[in-house]
């Protein structure tokens, strides 16, 4: 029977190594940046382009950095539930606008709600990419010493909201 | 011929395609593997002269200038660590633009210029090719363990 | 409303495989003929729930219905109705919505056409397939839900990729899912087959229709997809061995080793143990390359956009489908008797070979897929695996089972003679090694593998030939009373051949240019001149363009203005390259527009491809060899005999 079981072992071996691969998805990885401070920066604020805002003026504060545009699908689709926490009041959420046209952002805050204390305009992306931005949408959790303690790549979801960013929010905020 | 040397002969057939199959592959492998490199890496001098190797980054915004023939371009790949100089002549992807992931594979010059003979960028804007964003990544995880 | 009723039925459908999984399988072991009649019944009102779900999703995406998720992201208002109809499938979720429908539709045929089998076979067949509907429908429900809603819904969708807003899109996917997942019932039939002991050459006869079908299927949405991807993506290229290609290629490859070797099972009674780990083999490639494409392990530029949950899932049910099998295999594959015996030189030698060479070149191609991933993972770096390799390894295993292809129809089951298949095939020889010497010298240019490729693809034409001319006078019967099965093999290898000169003459002559031009330029590839006319803006329903104008002329003469495009599409940004195409029996004539360069001049790229069309052509005649096959009065007049039985046991 041993011959027989050839093609079972080869495939296990194939199984292990696919399971290997599965980790190693450039997705799952932690972000390098998690546990290191936020990259610094100062950007146009969204509504007051004259006004800067940069990540140092919420030293003390717990807060969440989301990154988002009016191009992008996903966002959409997790907007609804960034709209509900921010009238939670539980934690502040600031917003990176990447890569957008300010009328078209504007616009989409007006039509879907702006869940935001303030939107920060990164026109051209340069801050994206030191945050290491690889898909929007991506949100961070900032904790009071400005270090970046957690990083969801793609749109934040139900579970991942009650699962890992609040309770982690809370455990900061102590 | 008696069963069992035909059983013999069968096995042996079926040996001797494996064994020239595999012969081919390890050829084939020896002169047709492309190693990929960060920037870094290849400013770390890790990556082989006069061999096809890959790279990968975003290109800088702003460093693409077209030269006088009108179909070679040079531009800037960075992996927002180290930054090196590519040179393609020919068409480049609908999809590659400057601020944006993109990979080549080439070979480097003695004068650190790398001449890319394919230029590669993915089929969907919103991500970048995983072999660029590794690239920034890594980056990213030498630059903070130097820092500390 | 409707989204719902879609998603409702899905958990309805999920439901009814998990009856038809289960039920009609513990029903068969135990001689339980309520259980074993509930098969059919179930199966299609699984057929039912799944078309009911597939055309909700298609009734959102034509309603423009924006608050589901799905449609938002992979559709617009302004988008052609056709490619409103195409978007159902232009995403991850949809796709998997249309396996699925493809699978519920197979399960279907086999439930209709399945009345000449013993009703337990049916039901086990029928009940594997349950089984894999099962799992598909929970992957479907818990990681992939086309339904999910948008709230509040968007004012307007992102819009299709534009690479996918194309007449090869409509068709390509659906071919090529037929071609996966028709080998689940090649797949099904293995399994019932282990179950019930019965592997023998009636089993064989069954299961051969099933195969050859969803062979047909693969065959032509490979052949789509190159074809879609020369013309679409603007580089005039075929086949890239990029993943996701060698993922449809690879079942290919099996299925074709599998058809053959199911010949032997069938005429022989041999291979039996070989033919079914063929069948598990063509269908576990199947779905490894579904998992390939979709968890995004390997860097390809179909990746979809990936969810690590989706991996992990597709992993899971990889391992259990088809881990378990094997396991089963091995558990009962050693209680299979061994077939007729044969010797060294005969058609089952042949066919062995045939068997061995396919696999291996599989193997190769396999292992050069996933070798970047293997060496990832033991943390070596990371690297890729080009063409070249491919190249290099797949084309000298191609040379022999290309020179035996033409041997195969000469050799006699049991015990052939060398000498007499030399002596029949002298001619066929000859007349290869004058086309091999002579139509590269015509072309002004002669090398060793352009004349090897000529004498191969010749050898099997004159081989066939041979082979027709020699059946009909000792038959008689004249050309049409002979059997369509063998036919349809004739007609398969012709296509190999046809396909085989496709390529032989554009890697030997194909020329290509890259330019930059101002009006009035011109340029010449390939005895054809390219006169630059000018470049102006266009509206398309849903992007703007810039329209080359090109002037085609040869010898002096003009034959025709080519218009090549460089699109914008408005709702996704996304430039598009659509390339001028002059196709001809003997040539392509290819162009595509760059980028502008100045105010007057673009970079633009021609080719001369000659006889890049008989590669398609070549697999539409084996595409067609196999429908002949298909329709052979063998299988036919078999299920005609049962059902007098069953009729004259009724009447009785």
């Amino acid at each position: 029977m041993t011959r027989f079981l050839v093609p079972l072992g080869i495939f296990i071996v194939l199984v292990a190594f696919l399971a290997i691969g599965l980790n190693l998805n450039p997705r799952e990885v932690p972000s390098p940046l998690v546990g290191k401070p936020a990259p610094a920066f100062e950007l146009p604020q969204l509504h007051k382009p004259d006004e800067k805002f940069a990540p140092r003026e919420m030293q003390g504060k717990v807060w969440l950095l989301n990154v988002w545009a009016s191009w992008c699908a996903s966002c959409r689709q997790e907007h609804p539930l960034l709209v509900d926490l921010s009238e939670s009041k539980i934690v502040p959420i600031y917003g990176l606008n990447y890569k957008d046209q300010r009328e078209d952002a504007l616009r989409w805050l007006k039509q879907l709600g702006d869940p935001y204390v303030m939107s920060i305009s990164d026109a051209e992306g340069r801050t994206g990419i030191d945050y290491g931005v690889y898909g929007v949408p991506e949100t961070y959790v900032i904790d009071k010493a400005g270090v970046i303690r957690y990083k969801q790549i793609g749109p934040v979801t139900r579970e991942a909201l009650d699962g890992k960013i609040l309770p982690l929010v809370k455990e900061l905020q102590k | 011929m008696k069963p069992r040397h035909k059983r013999f002969a069968i096995i042996g057939g079926g040996l001797a395609a494996l064994g020239i199959a595999a012969a081919l592959v390890l050829n084939a492998f020896q002169s047709n593997l492309v190693f990929f490199f960060t920037p870094t890496q290849v400013a770390a001098g890790e990556a082989p002269q006069g061999k096809t190797f890959r790279i990968g980054g975003l290109v800088k915004e702003g460093s693409m200038k077209r030269q006088s023939d009108g179909l070679t371009v040079r531009f800037i790949v960075t992996d927002t660590a180290k930054e090196m100089s590519v040179a393609y002549t020919g068409i480049l992807p609908d999809l590659f633009r400057e601020g944006k992931g993109v990979v080549a594979q080439g070979k480097l010059g003695p004068d650190g210029l790398f001449a890319a003979s394919e230029v590669l960028a993915k089929h969907d804007e919103n991500y970048m090719p995983p072999e660029a964003q590794h690239a920034v990544e890594q980056a990213h995880k030498t630059a903070k363990s130097v820092k500390q | 409303m409707i989204p719902e009723l879609g998603h409702f039925a899905l958990i309805l459908a999920l439901f009814m495989v998990l009856v038809q999984g289960t039920l009609p399988l513990i029903g068969a072991a135990r001689g339980s003929l309520p259980w074993i009649a509930l098969a059919r019944p179930a199966a299609r009102a699984q057929f039912l729930l799944v078309a009911t779900a597939f055309g909700c999703l298609t009734w959102a995406f034509v309603a423009n219905d924006f608050s589901v998720v799905y449609v938002a992201q992979h559709s617009n208002s302004r988008l052609p109705l056709i490619y409103r109809i195409a978007g159902v499938w232009g995403g991850h979720e949809g796709s998997l919505l249309l396996w699925m429908l493809m699978l519920s539709g197979w399960t279907l045929a086999v439930s209709a056409l399945s009345r000449h089998l013993p009703d337990t076979m049916a039901a086990r067949v029928l009940g594997v397939l349950g089984l894999v509907a099962v799992g598909f429908l929970l992957f479907i429900l818990f990681t992939s839900n086309p339904f999910e809603r948008l709230l509040p819904a968007a004012e307007d969708g992102r819009d299709l990729n534009p690479l996918l807003q194309d007449p090869g899109l409509v068709f390509h996917p659906p071919m090529l899912y037929m071609g996966y997942v028709g080998f689940s019932v090649a797949f099904a039939f293995a399994i019932a087959a282990l179950l019930s002991g019965q592997l023998d050459a009636a089993w064989a006869r069954w299961s051969r229709p099933w195969t050859t079908a969803a062979w047909i299927f693969l065959t032509l949405g490979i052949a789509l997809g190159s074809w879609w991807a020369y013309y679409e993506l603007g580089w005039g290229g075929w086949w890239f061995w990029d993943p996701v290609e060698n993922a449809s290629f690879l079942p290919w490859l099996v299925g074709t080793a599998l058809v053959h070797s199911l010949a032997v099972t069938e005429k022989r009674g041999s291979f039996k143990n070989w033919t079914v780990l063929l069948a598990i083999a063509a269908f576990s490639l199947s779905l490894l390359g579904t998992f390939l494409v979709r968890s995004g392990v390997l860097s390809s530029v179909h990746a979809f956009a990936t969810d690590p949950r989706r991996g992990i899932f597709i992993l899971i049910l990889l391992a259990i489908v088809i881990g378990g099998s094997l396991l089963l295999f091995a558990l009962r594959a050693p209680k299979v008797g061994l077939g007729g015996s044969f010797a060294l030189i005969s058609r089952e030698s042949l066919l062995l070979m045939n068997n061995v060479l396919l696999v291996v070149a599989a193997g190769s191609v396999l292992l050069g897929t996933l070798y970047p991933l293997f060496i990832d993972a033991l943390g070596l770096g990371k690297l890729s695996v080009g063409p070249p390799y491919f190249n290099s390894v797949f084309a000298p295993l191609m040379v022999p089972a290309l020179f035996l292809m033409a041997l195969g129809p000469f050799a006699r089951w049991k015990h052939a003679s060398l000498a007499d298949m030399a002596k029949r095939l002298r001619s066929a020889f000859v007349a290869a090694l004058v086309v091999a010497i002579a139509v590269p010298l015509a072309f002004g240019q002669w090398t060793p593998l352009i004349a090897l490729g000529l004498l191969l693809a010749t050898w099997i034409i004159a081989g066939s030939v041979v082979n027709v001319i020699e059946r009909v006078r000792a038959t008689g019967g004249g050309l049409l009373a002979q059997p369509r099965s063998w036919y349809g093999m004739h007609l398969a290898h012709l296509g190999i051949a046809v396909f085989v000169i496709g390529v032989t003459m554009v890697k030997g002559y194909e020329s290509e240019k890259d330019v930059r031009m101002e009006p009035d330029d011109t340029v010449s590839v390939g005895g054809y001149t390219f006169r630059f006319v000018g470049v102006r803006e266009a509206m398309g329903p849903n992007y703007r363009a810039m329209v080359g104008e090109l002037e085609l002329s040869k010898d002096g003469k003009v034959l025709r203005t080519m218009n090549p495009e460089k699109r914008q599409y408005l709702s996704s940004a996304m430039p598009m390259t659509e390339a001028a195409i002059d196709t001809g029996l003997l040539r392509d004539v290819y162009v595509s527009l760059g980028e502008p360069i100045d105010e007057r001049a673009w970079s633009v790229r021609v080719y001369h491809k000659p006889f890049v069309d008989w590669i398609w052509g070549g697999c539409l005649l084996m595409a067609l060899g196999g429908l002949v096959a298909m329709s052979d009065r063998r299988y036919r007049l078999k299920k005609a005999a049962s059902a007098r039985v069953v009729t004259q046991g009724a009447a009785a």
